[in-house]
């Protein structure tokens, strides 16, 4: 019980570090924001429901008001934006990532975990970043769409890199890989 | 870990947060609903109103809070003036200021104390399912507390990156510090449990 919640209130935390480091670039030039990474990580490693609860658990604090988004953005203001849907999708995200990490044994750790955080970090959280772009700037689904694949290569590095840092992590820290108890 | 709320003390703060949140949640709505540009107008210009009620400073503070909204105007002023229309446009754009102004209003004028209270309540009912709410405040003091030493953990690393290296610091510093976080988790979780657990007075061991 005391380990659960201390891990998913650190990887909360951890999620919250990724985006608030300004020097932490992803690399190849561009400032990417690491905090999505940590999104698909938290799946990865804590595994489906303890990654959508650590996820659930910052979403509660940046509501609470605290700037803890990338950027030092937060409170209220986060949940009606025109990227809101992705931020309402960041649990379902997590846990789709971790349900895939947790059933899928075939394949090796990285490229399960970098195919579970594409279908999860990227598949079922660009539905809801475009419904919700949809909703806020009455535009339709598929113009939505357009507007949103200029961020699917930088999530698709991201997935790459989640895949990576899991097996890495699962090879430092065997038993810390919740999502495969 | 300073919360967004304004330093400055207006009248809005010594409103109930259950009330705000209330009013927000039903103003919000009305705003996807109105559908003709003057409603939206004057409801923009009523919460610039109140912003301004509160002194100028703490209208250039909420100001500051909508600059991430640009890129988004930009992008309906150009398309919706090459298909030219433009009320559609005019509606899109007063709809997004005025939600985000309205719910960065709440959050400036609600101490942080007053929103874990209405968490603390609307998660009351979960009690019943087995959620533990002294977990869930737990847990957000936690956050609270070991954000600043993640951040500060991975500024060290970085730091010890450039020590070694002429290339930037990159993403291989995550995993260490999603390691570290990891370790301090269980050094908690130990010391919860030396403390009596999160559960004292329940007594049940559920894992």
């Amino acid at each position: 019980m005391e380990r659960n919640m201390t891990r998913i209130a650190l990887f909360a935390a951890l999620i919250a570090a990724l985006g608030l480091i300004p020097s932490l670039t992803l690399g190849f030039g561009v400032p990417i924001s690491a905090q999505s990474m940590g999104v698909m990580l938290a799946g990865a490693i804590l595994g489906a429901r303890r990654g959508a609860l650590a996820v659930l658990l910052l979403m509660a604090l940046v509501a609470l008001g605290l700037p803890l988004l990338a950027g030092g953005r937060g409170g209220l203001g986060a949940f009606v934006a025109p990227t809101s849907g992705f931020f309402i999708g960041w649990p379902v995200a997590a846990f789709v990532t971790g349900l895939i990490v947790e059933r899928w044994r075939g394949a090796p750790l990285a490229v399960t975990a970098a195919a579970a955080s594409v279908i999860g970090g990227i598949v079922v959280l660009y539905a809801f970043g475009i419904v919700g772009m949809s909703i806020a700037l009455g535009k339709t689904l598929a113009e939505c769409a357009v507007l949103v694949t200029a961020f699917i290569p930088g999530d698709l590095i991201k997935a790459v890199l989640t895949g990576l840092i899991t097996q890495a992590l699962a090879r430092s820290r065997p038993d810390s890989l919740l999502s495969r108890y | 870990m300073i919360s967004l709320t304004s330093p400055i003390e207006t009248w809005a703060h010594r409103l109930p947060a259950g009330t705000k949140l209330l009013i927000l949640s039903a103003l919000t709505v009305a705003l996807f609903l109105a559908e003709r540009p003057w409603m939206l107008g004057v409801g923009l210009l009523t919460i610039a109103a109140l912003y301004l009620s509160a002194g100028a400073v703490f209208l250039r503070q909420g100001l500051r809070h909508l600059r991430m909204l640009w890129p988004f105007l930009l992008l309906i002023a150009v398309w919706h003036g090459l298909t030219g229309q433009v009320q559609a446009g005019l509606i899109i754009a007063l709809r997004l200021l005025a939600a985000l102004a309205l719910a960065n209003f709440v959050t400036m004028t609600t101490r942080l104390t007053d929103m874990i209270a209405v968490l603390t309540w609307l998660l009351a009912p979960l009690r019943r399912i087995g959620l533990s709410t002294r977990a869930v405040t737990l847990a957000i003091a936690m956050v609270l507390r070991f954000t600043p030493m993640l951040v500060e953990n991975g500024n060290r690393l970085s730091m010890a990156w450039r020590a070694r290296s002429h290339r930037r610091p990159n993403w291989r510093i995550v995993m260490p510090m999603a390691a570290l976080a990891l370790d301090d988790a269980d050094h908690v979780a130990e010391a919860l449990r030396a403390r009596g657990g999160i559960l004292p007075d329940t007594g049940s061991g559920r894992d």
